[in-house]
């Protein structure tokens, strides 16, 4: 095999520069494998994918490849051209769920790769762009070894297809002091509670949960996920005035000035006289911007929980959509507050299902029917925080104004009472 | 004789913990504050006096069992044993004594890793597979993404930026890199091509007819064959019909460009997070190196860095510039093609006199 490779003298190219190289890690595989079965994966994926350089097109379709008792999990690659490649004809790569947050023990990143080594092609990405660890390139009878195996020792598939996919989370509360929520907690709650929903694509189409500590969103969950949950707060922020000081005393009153007081969206910054921080917390809109910049000196407050926004997702069909405020703020501390979540997760799931057509994304089917009867479809009241501004146009209908006046004020009066007691 | 079957263990999501840095363990949602000691290095310091040093180096994605194995020997080495993965596939290493950091990003650089890729730096570009794996790419990302870095290793390593810039790379339009400061993202120029032999027998002919956001597409009969049609004037191009039917083939050697998009953020810091625009098109989709898309994001760049302000954002900069300042600083020329046409363009008109001379 070793004097029988494929030339590649585009891909080759592709190994210089001082990035590390993908082509020079196949090669590797390719070059320096014991196992002959890999080596000729390897030499014949590449001769693949140099024909794909030569004629810039890609020779990969789909079909039908699962593991015993799932529906999902797996992204099937049958080679177009596998008469010509016919090593790597079959190339499936196995989605695997990560813990939230992405964190691995070298011990255990070394038990996956001798799996993998003995079942898959020795090629493996942490993550997908939806989260997964992808196991990248397998035979139809491989990936149910290498399944089985993993899954023995505490590995599960992720989701592909119109199911509930697998879940993104920052690192959170793990290393983060912005972060005001439990991510692990939030995270494993709904996916572990959503796990035949993952395994049995029975759903409209993919449907993401993304965390995000803090409204700087590192997961990209608002423009990203059909299910948000951004940790934020409802007290005052913390300012240590000595802090504050310091950061003028060091950095000068023009940089604080020009860095952060003007760049408060809502103007809810002034520097003080004395150079102290006085802030309008009433009109904080815990965008993150002063305390990425003044670390030390402003910090969320206590008060903390999730903002909880529906319908991101990118481009197909309809065009890129942003997620929305469903709810303005929801405490995640008890159990019922996390019972709380997860039937509001599976309502709006269960609504989706219900009335999405197919392929159409949760946002999608938002757009289509209008925010309103989302909202009364899963048991959600309306709040000002869902709009930017109130409707601008006059074509609407609006019986029964009184009757929804009327609910607005009872609703405003039991909040006055609950936050009384 | 049925074959007996192993029944998955429905375990779902891991429990993180077994695999966190004791450190992070031990303070967990108790961090105080964090610093940035240099490129490429985080130090976070707990409200109990603790601290965690993190390293962070980007890597070719795409791994070898032979490069995770180096990963993980460095990780035994010098960090404790335990890792991370960022949302960008950069690796992160873990430590509690500052002592090991150096020695650690010795022996990173040393193997060919680039530590680097904190605060403001150009970020490595998300992406995904491409030709290397993907059914229905146009590019190859991967490829894209390692001639693009091998160019712009030194943003990465250095923090020269007026903010952090987020780079992704898609092979179609429906955008697996996600939105980003600056996208390059394939960008199809002509209507699919139908081989009709095949589409009644690949095809689900009505789904497929819905997937069209144009409604361009009818079912015909083509030749005595149940097959669809395009309406080519209405096409425009996106390949939404090419996964539910490659019969339908919408990548084209010549005819599948790169468009390059800008000011897509998805922080909530000062403005609420913003979609990416069309800056540039109509660029060659040109392995192995693709050297037309990596001029102009450096073209870019430049601009960005020369003109920007302090954690301007590339979205915050044009909002402040605006965008007929944008096309000059660039030099990208500004067509009838910048201008929306889709639900809801009427919101990115000028409708005012605020205009720069």
């Amino acid at each position: 095999m070793a004097d029988q490779h494929h030339d590649t003298p585009m891909l080759d190219e592709l190994e210089n520069g001082p990035w590390p190289s993908f082509i020079s890690g196949i090669k590797r595989l390719r070059d320096k494998h014991d196992d002959t079965r890999i080596k000729g994966m390897a030499n014949d994926l590449l001769g693949q994918l140099e024909h794909s350089y030569e004629t810039r097109k890609g020779y990969w379709k789909g079909g039908t490849v699962s593991v015993f008792g799932y529906g999902s999990g797996i992204i099937p690659r049958f080679s177009e051209v596998g008469d010509a490649f016919p090593e790597s004809r079959e190339f499936h790569t196995l989605r695997v769920q990560p813990p939230a947050g992405n964190y691995y023990t070298t011990d255990m990143l070394r038990q996956l790769g001798d799996s993998w080594e003995k079942w898959g092609s020795g090629l493996v990405t942490f993550h997908g762009q939806t989260g997964n660890i992808m196991f990248i390139g397998t035979s139809t009878d491989n990936t149910q070894h290498f399944f089985d195996e993993i899954n023995e020792y505490g590995w599960d598939l992720g989701g592909a297809g119109p199911c509930v996919r697998t879940g993104m989370s920052c690192v959170g509360a793990a290393r983060c002091e912005m972060s005001g929520l439990d991510e692990m907690k939030i995270h494993r709650t709904l996916l572990n509670n959503f796990t035949d929903d993952v395994h049995r694509p029975a759903l409209p189409y993919k449907f993401k949960f993304k965390v995000s500590g803090c409204g700087n969103d590192c997961m990209n969950s608002i423009e990203r996920s059909d299910f948000a949950i951004i940790g934020t707060w409802r007290d005052d922020m913390k300012v240590d005035q000595e802090e504050v000081k310091k950061f003028v005393a060091r950095k000068g009153r023009e940089y604080v000035i020009d860095n952060v007081v003007t760049r408060c969206p809502t103007k809810a910054l002034s520097l003080r006289d004395d150079d102290t921080m006085d802030v309008d917390n009433r009109n904080c809109v815990r965008c993150m911007h002063c305390m990425n910049v003044m670390v030390k000196a402003l910090s969320p407050g206590d008060d903390q929980g999730a903002t909880i926004l529906i319908g991101g997702k990118r481009t197909l069909k309809i065009g890129d959509l942003m997620g929305t405020v469903v709810v303005p703020f929801m405490r995640l501390k008890t159990d019922e507050d996390y019972e709380k979540l997860t039937e509001m997760a599976e309502e709006t799931i269960d609504f989706w299902a219900e009335n999405g057509l197919e392929h159409e994304r949760c946002g999608e089917m938002v757009e289509r029917i209008g925010l309103v009867n989302f909202l009364e479809g899963v048991g959600i009241e309306v709040d000002p925080n869902m709009v930017n501004e109130p409707r601008q146009s006059s074509y609407v209908r609006m019986d029964g104004w009184d009757e929804e006046a009327e609910k607005w004020f009872k609703r405003k009066a039991e909040e006055k009472v609950v936050a009384a007691s | 004789m049925a074959i007996e079957h192993r029944a998955p263990i429905e375990s779902g999501c891991p429990d993180g913990f077994q695999y966190m840095h004791p450190v992070m363990r031990k303070n967990y949602g108790a961090w105080d504050y964090h610093e940035h000691p240099r490129p490429g290095v985080l130090l976070h310091v707990a409200k109990t006096g603790d601290q965690i040093w993190t390293v962070r180096a980007g890597t070719q994605r795409i791994l070898d069992v032979f490069t995770l194995r180096t990963l993980c020997d460095i990780g035994d080495k010098f960090a404790d044993g335990y890792v991370r993965f960022t949302i960008r596939s950069n690796i992160e290493y873990m430590v509690a004594d500052e002592a090991k950091v150096q020695p650690m990003i010795d022996a990173l650089e040393a193997e060919g890793f680039v530590v680097g890729g904190t605060k403001n730096s150009v970020a490595m570009i998300s992406h995904t597979q491409g030709w290397l794996h993907c059914d229905i790419p146009g590019t190859d990302a991967s490829g894209v993404v390692k001639a693009m870095m091998d160019e712009l290793i030194d943003e990465f390593k250095e923090n020269n930026m007026p903010n952090r810039v987020h780079m992704t790379t898609s092979c179609c339009q429906i955008n697996c890199g996600g939105q980003g400061d600056i996208a390059i993202n394939v960008q199809h120029t002509k209507p699919p091509k139908i081989n009709h032999d095949l589409v009644s027998n690949v095809c689900e002919r009505p789904s497929v007819v819905a997937r069209c956001p144009v409604a361009a597409i009818r079912p015909a009969l083509i030749n005595g064959k149940a097959s669809l049609e395009v309406d080519e004037k209405k096409c425009i191009c996106c390949g939404a019909c090419f996964p539910p039917c490659p019969p339908m083939q919408i990548n084209d050697a010549e005819h599948s460009k790169l468009a390059i998009w800008v000011g897509g953020n998805h922080s909530n810091a000062r403005g609420k997070p913003t979609f990416q625009k069309l800056v540039a098109a109509g660029i060659p989709n040109n392995p192995p190196r693709w050297p037309e898309a990596t001029a102009i994001v450096k073209r870019i760049l430049t601009a960005y860095k020369e003109d920007a302000r302090d954690w301007e954002r590339i979205n915050d900069w044009v909002e402040r510039v605006g965008w007929p300042r944008f096309f000059e600083l660039t030099g990208l020329p500004f067509t009838k093609f910048h201008i929306d046409n889709w639900r809801g363009a009427r919101r990115s008109l000028n409708s005012s006199t605020h205009i720069r001379f």
